[in-house]
């Protein structure tokens, strides 16, 4: 018999994969009710009829709607994402190096922002309605009530304006060292983690002060336990469910929100290049980045829905 | 008082103890309640002391207080609770930490949700061991192993790699025992250990840990509302009502010569008599109904025939998971059986709720066993029982007000009740709003799922009372599902006895209690707990098989 994990786990994918194609269909969908089609942008000002209909011709924009998204989703399987209007280059190619970009940023932001999150947590179930608590709550309101872009021109005009620590501008190279990347991007990674801190913190905090309430709490208190081991030991393992929920959905917004950060502090990422591409409506290239964008984002979800079931001793460990 | 010391000095002296807390009334202004005043006790190396009283009357308070432990705002304000000589009421929480769990161990009512659903059952047992470091990894482990054995539980050796929700009720309660045990403690507070268990199971774990007691020599608070329970296990018992002390002696003092009124009302079998009527054309019929829950694949209810007449009581007895409540799902179409047909009044119920009349519904009524979370908190008395008068009557003013009067006079409470909500009722007074309600449909039989097991026996009794005379008044029929054979003696016309899921004995009241029983039904009867001295010793020596539980 199949193990009823393997089952539940086998189907959250399933769904995902379906929720994806599902995606990939509005995606396509809403790229075309834009006003205008590609021809016409591409030509602008210097359209005839005759030239628009030779161009429809060639980029195949006469093909029925149908026929197109699956033409368009072949490609994808096969790693074609199909080439930029606007510069005639390859796709993937060019997001390649940018979605690496994003990712190596939303990797160290996410390495810094979850652990430190999760700890602040702690200390604030810890002491809470103390002072401790209250300042981390304060604090994280803060930083997660200031818009983004603000935060990032109010550590440029500290950090690098007046104290001149860190770069204000996050250019990023090849043949740089890593040393030398990390502290490239040490701007934005600030802006990031503040700006995800005060989620996960404040779900981490609810999260364990309900499992507090629990029973098997005041077990642990008649055993003797420091207050910090009950919540550490006890407490956080039946709380990661919860927990891991909202901090996947501020992983995936490390990943696709952070058109704003790399405009600030102007770091050759995916928003970047998303945000190039929309204003000279280029839509193939819209196109594959709202999918990428799309897998990563429902990706992160079902894993933080297979990390819920794994969690679960009544699942991972039937009668 | 009698003078029960001698000359040792004493595990656990409890002196003059005064017990406070602070109550936040909906509305008013904060007060404080006193819980326990003047109470004093001692436990000697190697006994155990009974606390017994109602819910309310501070047993738990005061075992806990051992621990100087007070659940939520309770604080200890008076008194000297000394622990091998030291007062801990004044020690800090360090002071604290190294004395519970190493010194003073405590099991919990319900191991269910004291133990933490995410680690295994070895790392819970040894984890006071190992952290007061009484004993090396291996070490702890042999003991709790050892102890597994001695408690009786199945596949010693690795039934601490399963997880709480792998293991049956009266077996985790046997580990919990373990886990008190596994760090050599001198003193271990048993906080009702058997309640939340069927009588059946109830036996094995009440031998069991009278056996390690026994064996291991240490000190114990065994606290429980049920008199015959703690007769089999203690040395001492200490009678408290309301926060205080009613009487304090050995155990053959309190339960063959109890002085005061209030223990002699306890000791006491119950004051109900309950003449039974014979059948008549039967308003209730369930016809070979079998049933199973949706994604299962056995059934929980194997071709169940039974009658009920009206203005009778049917009580459907047997232990947790054979089959009683699933039956009333089946009856109210919760749950749409298999096979079989349900007939109500001379005609077929509708299988499944959706297709049954407004009729059909009014006249099947149910009354639950947690009437906490059968009534909406946010609404008043009035407006639950009002519910029913408009929904099935359409009352409303002045009609609706007069028969909303004539249903708290029947549930014997007053006027002042009306306006209030659920959390500033007692228990009992909460199941007879969940009674009036069940009664406002005017209905033809109510279904009562366990409805006195949550409550004090005496108040259980007042309810029981209630319904009887209720019965008597409005012949309304009681299907009367329970696990409390006393209660059954109490109040039943017609009794089925269910054992996974099936009817094994049914018929008159008179007949299915009178000898020769089946096994089950011998077993169930024999594990009542009964006020005297040895007899668990005497049943577990005569029992002819195990509970289904074990």
């Amino acid at each position: 018999m199949v193990h009823p994990v393997v089952k539940l786990v086998a189907q959250r994918i399933a769904l995902g994969l379906l929720l994806l194609i599902a995606a990939s269909v509005l995606i396509f969908v809403g790229t075309m009710v834009l006003p205008g089609d590609v021809a016409q942008s591409i030509l602008g000002q210097s359209a005839t009829p005759e030239t628009l209909a030779n161009l429809r011709e060639e980029l195949g924009l006469n093909v029925p709607p149908v026929t197109r998204y699956l033409n368009w989703a072949w490609g994808v399987l096969h790693g074609d994402l199909g080439t930029a209007l606007t510069n005639g280059k390859d796709i993937a190619e060019a997001m390649g190096k940018r979605l690496g970009n994003t990712l190596f940023l939303a990797f160290w932001a996410a390495v810094i922002a979850v652990p430190l999150a999760i700890t602040l947590g702690l200390i604030s179930v810890r002491y809470r309605n103390r002072w401790p608590d209250k300042l981390i709550s304060i604090v994280t309101l803060a930083t997660i009530s200031v818009p983004e872009f603000l935060l990032g021109y109010i550590s440029v005009y500290f950090l690098s304006v007046k104290f001149r620590l860190f770069p204000s501008l996050a250019t990023v190279f090849d043949g740089m060292t890593l040393g030398e990347r990390l502290f490239a991007i040490s701007m934005p990674v600030l802006v990031l983690v503040l700006a995800v801190l005060g989620h996960m913190m404040r779900m981490t905090r609810a999260a364990i002060l309900n499992v507090l309430e629990s029973a098997y709490i005041e077990t642990a208190e008649l055993k003797g336990l420091s207050p910090f081991a009950i919540i550490a030991k006890h407490a956080l393992p039946n709380a990661i469910a919860p927990v891991v929920n909202v901090v996947m959905l501020n992983l995936a917004y490390l990943v696709v929100g952070v058109v704003v950060v790399e405009v600030v502090f102007v770091y050759p990422g995916m928003g970047q290049y998303l945000v190039d591409h929309v204003a000279k409506r280029d839509v193939p290239v819209v196109q594959a980045c709202g999918l990428v964008f799309a897998a990563i984002y429902i990706g992160l979800n079902i894993l933080a829905d297979v990390i819920s079931i794994l969690a679960n001793p009544r699942l991972r460990h039937p009668k | 008082m009698p003078d029960l010391a001698t000359n040792a000095t004493p595990m656990l002296d409890i002196r003059h103890l005064r017990i406070e807390a602070t109550s936040f009334p909906p509305g008013e202004a904060p007060r404080n309640v006193v819980l326990v005043d003047e109470v004093s006790v001692s436990v000697q190396k190697g006994k155990v002391l009974g606390l017994i009283g109602e819910s309310g009357a501070g047993k738990s308070t005061i075992g806990l207080s051992s621990m100087s432990y007070g659940r939520g705002g309770v604080r200890l304000t008076g008194g000297e609770v000394l622990l091998n000589g030291r007062d801990i009421r004044q020690a800090d929480g360090a002071a604290l930490r190294v004395l519970r769990g190493k010194e003073v161990t405590y099991v919990a009512q319900s191991a269910a949700a004291a133990f933490n659903p995410a680690k295994r059952l070895m790392e819970q047992v040894i984890e006071t061991t190992l952290h007061h470091r009484v004993m090396t990894r291996a070490e702890a482990e042999k003991r709790a192993i050892e102890l597994f054995k001695k408690l009786g539980l199945p596949n010693p050796e690795t039934i601490g790699n399963r997880y709480p929700h792998q293991v049956s009720g009266g077996q985790l309660q046997r580990v919990m025992t373990a886990m008190a045990l596994c760090p050599k403690p001198d003193l271990v507070v048993f906080d009702e250990p058997t309640t939340a268990l069927d009588v059946t199971t109830q036996i094995d774990v009440l031998a069991a840990i009278k056996d390690a007691i026994r064996d291991t020599g240490v000190a114990a608070l065994y606290i429980t509302h049920d008199l015959a329970v703690v007769a089999q296990i203690a040395d001492n018992i200490l009678v408290l009502r309301h926060g205080k002390a009613v009487e304090y002696g050995t155990t053959d003092q309190i339960i063959n010569h109890p002085q005061q009124a209030y223990t002699q009302a306890l000791v006491s079998v119950r004051s109900i008599d309950h003449n039974e009527k014979l059948a008549t054309t039967p308003i209730l019929q369930v016809a070979s109904v079998t049933a199973r829950y949706r994604g299962t694949n056995f059934d929980v209810l194997k071709d169940v025939t039974v009658d009920l007449s009206p203005g009778q009581t049917l009580a459907v007895v047997g232990e947790s998971g054979s089959g009683k409540s699933t039956l009333a799902r089946a009856i109210t179409g919760l749950l749409p059986p298999r096979a079989g047909e349900i007939r109500f009044d001379g005609r077929v119920l509708s299988a499944d709720l959706a297709n049954r009349t407004k009729d059909d519904l009014r006249e099947l009524q149910m009354i639950y066993q947690m009437a906490d979370t059968a009534m909406n908190p946010r609404q008043t008395v009035a407006s639950i029982i009002g519910r029913p008068l408009e929904f099935y009557f359409g009352l409303s003013g002045e009609a609706k007000r007069v028969r909303l009067q004539e249903l708290m006079d029947q549930i014997e409470m007053g006027a002042g009740f009306a306006d209030r909500y659920p959390a500033e009722l007692s228990g009992g007074q909460k199941q007879r709003v969940c009674i009036a309600r069940a009664l406002a449909a005017k209905p033809k039989l109510i279904i009562c799922d366990e409805v006195t097991s949550a409550l004090d026996p005496l108040v259980a009794d007042g309810i029981l009372k209630l319904l009887l005379d209720l019965q008597a008044r409005e012949g309304v029929a009681y299907l009367f599902i329970t696990h409390d054979l006393a209660t059954v003696r109490a109040i039943a016309d017609r009794i089925a006895v269910m054992y996974k899921g099936q009817v094994v004995r049914y018929g008159q009241k008179s007949d299915v209690l009178s000898p020769p029983f089946d096994d089950y039904t011998d077993l169930l009867l024999s594990s009542v707990p009964e006020m005297k001295l040895g007899w668990l010793e005497q049943v577990i020596k005569s029992r002819k098989m195990e509970s289904a539980g074990n």
